[in-house]
């Protein structure tokens, strides 16, 4: 069976410095793999280079083995990969309601998506009309998680989500996160803080300077602290 | 006439100037806000609707409104053809480098007005009003073709409004201006609207340039004065906002409209000089500026 997402050896540069080197991932439904790194080692790099966002230089990418490797970036987000950025990206000054409209615009699927992206998150839809600036800040994560949700996507990037979240707000995206593991979707997670990734992840990556230095299984990670040490200095 | 109805008359004249300034400046507005780019050829837009509203309606047979009509809608379409092609053959190649776009809107204005002296000419050229009914006011006539220009451009700025906030167009519009990596990572595409937009815009300068000559004859020069006051209006109301444009254009246009009548127009413009000056000084970003991220 192909992977969900699968990424070949991108290279990816900002002028002239070189962002990714060799970058290959590969992520199966049902499965959370996450990426851990220091600042700076490229991991939102990785991401927005995956939405075309900095196209790669060189590599391919496959989602449930299409090759999008030649597509400009609005074409990606169709072939079902939902994205969640760091530090969230709202549209501010939108209300909750259009800025889910613009996770709908990408796949006609309308009011059914909507309504099934805010099962996960009920206090949205009291808020539906308020402007998404002022919403706290976990409720500001929901809903970029919500928008990511309204493409229907079959792989879901999420780009430290719980950065700067109370202990209970981070609770409850992890849930969310579990939810939509177990219900068969690709879950790519970036995070910095290890404690936040164990409990969800099935494989660890670690990344330093742009590559991916070495892939985990979570249950190797949890007996090995020394690689943590070796790669975000825990 | 006593001061009372001077008064008025000024004020109406100001608000027909302030109709075609607010289509233009708007225009300006929304392809900076959206595309970042500072289009100095914008003012030639505005001239090249003029010149082929004149075309239109003195090619058309029979009455001058139905010429008049043909052009409102012909010489915006023309336009924001152009405007298109101009963005896929130039914008697009420089990637939208704000320096690099400068430059090339620069050369676009020389290129169209050159392109239009040789055609069309160095002549001024009237274009007749749909029609001449005046209206008897108590203590003046007033042109109705006049009154229907503010009433116009009341409606296009409905439609605009409607469509920024109302429509899956104007949404995509929005999202594309508040954040562009964003709108790519939702299936936005991107270049598709900024080519739009640069179309949007020069049209809506063209609609402005069609309902003025009539009052104003059709100029291959005529682009500067609507350029440089729709500059005026968008720093005064703040790059990219559009009520602040719509604020800053009946402003202008009325302070312009009044110091003309009772002053001169030379006074008008160095006062609305002062004015971008003073708001350059003391609030640089604009009367309604919003915060950027
Ligand atoms: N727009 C840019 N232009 C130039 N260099 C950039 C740009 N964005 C990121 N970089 C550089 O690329 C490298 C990787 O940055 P990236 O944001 O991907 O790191 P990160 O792992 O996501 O870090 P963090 O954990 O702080 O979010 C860094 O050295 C950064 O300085
Ligand atoms: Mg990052």
């Amino acid at each position: 069976m192909a992977a969900s997402l699968e990424v070949i050896g991108f290279d990816t540069f900002y002028g002239q410095s070189q962002a990714l080197r060799e970058f290959s991932i590969r992520l199966e439904g049902g499965k959370v793999l996450c990426l851990l790194g220091r600042n700076g080692a490229g991991k939102t790099t990785a991401l927005k280079s995956i939405m075309g966002i900095i196209p790669p230089r060189k590599g391919k990418l496959l989602i449930d083995g299409n090759d999008l490797s030649e597509k400009p970036a609005y074409e990606i987000p169709k072939h079902g990969i939902g994205y969640v950025p760091q530090g969230r990206r709202l549209f501010s000054e939108l209300t909750v309601r259009e800025n889910l409209e613009i996770g709908l615009l990408t796949r006609s699927t309308g009011k059914q998506a909507l309504e099934h992206a805010l099962s996960y998150f009920p206090v949205l839809r009291e808020r539906i009309n308020q402007v998404s600036g002022t919403l706290s800040g976990g409720e500001q994560t929901m809903l970029a998680i919500a928008r990511a949700l309204c493409i229907e996507p079959s792989v879901l990037m999420l780009d430290e989500p719980t950065e700067g979240l109370m202990p209970s707000a981070i609770a409850a995206i992890r849930d969310v996160v579990i939810k939509l593991r177990d219900e068969g979707k690709a879950i790519l997670l970036v995070e910095q803080r290890v404690d936040a990734v164990i409990p969800v992840a099935d494989t660890v990556a670690f990344m330093d300077h742009g590559e991916i230095r070495e892939t985990v299984a979570i249950d190797v990670l949890k007996d090995n602290p020394a690689l943590l040490q070796k790669y975000v200095g825990v | 006439m006593g001061f009372g109805p001077f008064l008025f008359l000024a004020t109406l004249e100001g608000l027909v100037q302030a109709s075609v300034l607010v289509l233009t400046a708007v225009g300006l507005s929304l392809v900076f806000g959206v595309m970042r780019v500072v289009n100095v050829a914008h003012g030639e837009f505005f001239m090249l609707g003029a010149v082929i509203a004149w075309f239109v309606a003195t090619n058309m047979p029979g009455d001058p409104a139905i010429g008049f009509i043909a052009a409102l809608i012909i010489s915006p379409l023309a336009v924001g053809a152009v405007a298109y092609v101009a963005d896929r053959l130039i914008l697009t190649r420089l990637n939208y480098n704000p320096e690099a776009t400068i430059v090339a809107t620069i050369g676009l204005l020389y290129v169209i007005q050159q392109s239009v002296l040789m055609t069309y000419g160095a002549d001024a050229r009237p274009v007749d009003p749909p029609f001449y009914y005046t209206i008897r006011l108590p203590w003046f006539g007033y042109s109705s073709y006049k009154l229907f220009v503010i009433a116009a451009a009341c409606v296009l700025l409905g439609v605009i409004w409607f469509v920024l906030k109302r429509t899956k167009w104007g949404l995509l519009m929005r999202a594309t201006q508040f954040d562009r990596e964003t709108a790519l990572a939702f299936g936005i595409p991107v270049r598709k609207v900024y080519s739009f937009v640069f179309a949007i815009g020069a049209g809506l300068a063209a609609i402005g340039a069609v309902l003025i000559v009539p009052i104003q004859q059709a100029h291959y020069l005529m682009g500067l004065d609507p350029l440089l006051l729709s500059f005026t209006v968008v720093i005064i109301g703040g790059l990219g906002s559009i009520q602040g444009t719509i604020f800053a254009a009946i402003l202008i246009g009325l302070s312009d409209g009044i110091l003309s009548v009772f002053f001169s127009p030379t006074l008008a413009k160095i006062v609305s000089t002062l004015f971008v000056a003073m708001v350059l000084v003391f609030k640089p970003n604009g009367l309604f500026a919003k915060a950027k991220r």
